[in-house]
């Protein structure tokens, strides 16, 4: 797994590239929790996502609840077919906000 | 037949996902089940990586592909401490938190789940059984 980092508008933006596994997931936790305690809002971009298990999907529950707890957004954008398999299997797909991309995100919040 | 041995540490975890792929293609299973199949297995062995080793990277477990003709067949091994089979259970979805998903993502996707301890308490094995197509 790679990882960039960016900032847009009110976000922070992690993208992650590659298979997020149990040898990785708790680097993208760290990543994630990081961004928001520095009380930024947050997207995770999935769209260069091969693969993800249950334990990067738990990092990304983890950002969500902690993004709540602090008020922040939080979202997943450009969920790959991938990533999106699994989000079903875990029927997380109707629990996080998913956009199409950064830029929709952006426009939708105005 | 494909088998692989290999240490019970995360960084193994992307070689197997490759065999798992290999072997369920090479039985004739169609492109998105094999992917489904990659995703129960990958979840069997993060289990004994976690729970049955309890994350130390120091023991080994065996994976076996195989077929009967109608199904694939996974048998995972390792030599860890019998686990308390009653403890593994798939938890409420409903319930939004982080972990606990691995034995749920296991039982939706196969067909046939059978767990259990090998012989003079020397580790545990999981059979997994899906139809193949």
């Amino acid at each position: 797994m790679q990882y960039n980092i960016r900032t847009e508008g009110a976000y922070s933006v992690i993208e992650l590239t590659g298979d997020v596994d149990l040898s990785c997931s708790p680097d993208a936790r760290k990543q994630i929790l990081q961004c928001l305690d520095a009380g930024r809002s947050l997207l995770i971009d999935l769209s260069a996502v091969s693969y993800i298990d249950s334990s990067g999907v738990a990092s990304l529950v983890e950002g969500y609840q902690t993004a709540k707890k602090k008020a922040l957004r939080f979202g997943l954008v450009g969920v790959s077919a991938a990533a999106m398999g699994v989000l079903q299997l875990a029927r997380l797909d109707k629990v996080f906000p998913i956009h199409g991309s950064v830029a929709q995100c952006l426009t939708a919040d105005g | 037949m494909f088998s692989l041995r290999f240490r019970a540490q995360p960084e193994r975890l992307g070689p197997v996902r490759a065999m798992v792929k290999r072997a369920s293609q090479s039985f004739g299973c169609t492109e998105p089940l094999s992917d489904k199949l990659v995703i129960a297995v990958n979840e069997a062995c993060m289990n004994v990586i976690q729970h049955a080793y309890h994350g130390d990277g120091t023991g080994e477990m065996s994976l076996l592909v195989c077929t009967n003709g109608t199904q694939i067949i996974f048998r995972l091994e390792d030599q860890a401490e019998p686990i308390k089979l009653e403890s593994v259970q798939p938890r409420d979805l409903d319930e939004i938190r982080p972990g606990g998903l691995g034995v749920h993502f296991i039982r939706e996707i196969m067909d046939h789940c059978q767990m259990g301890h090998l012989d003079q308490g020397r580790g545990n094995y999981l059979e997994m059984r899906k139809a193949i197509g």
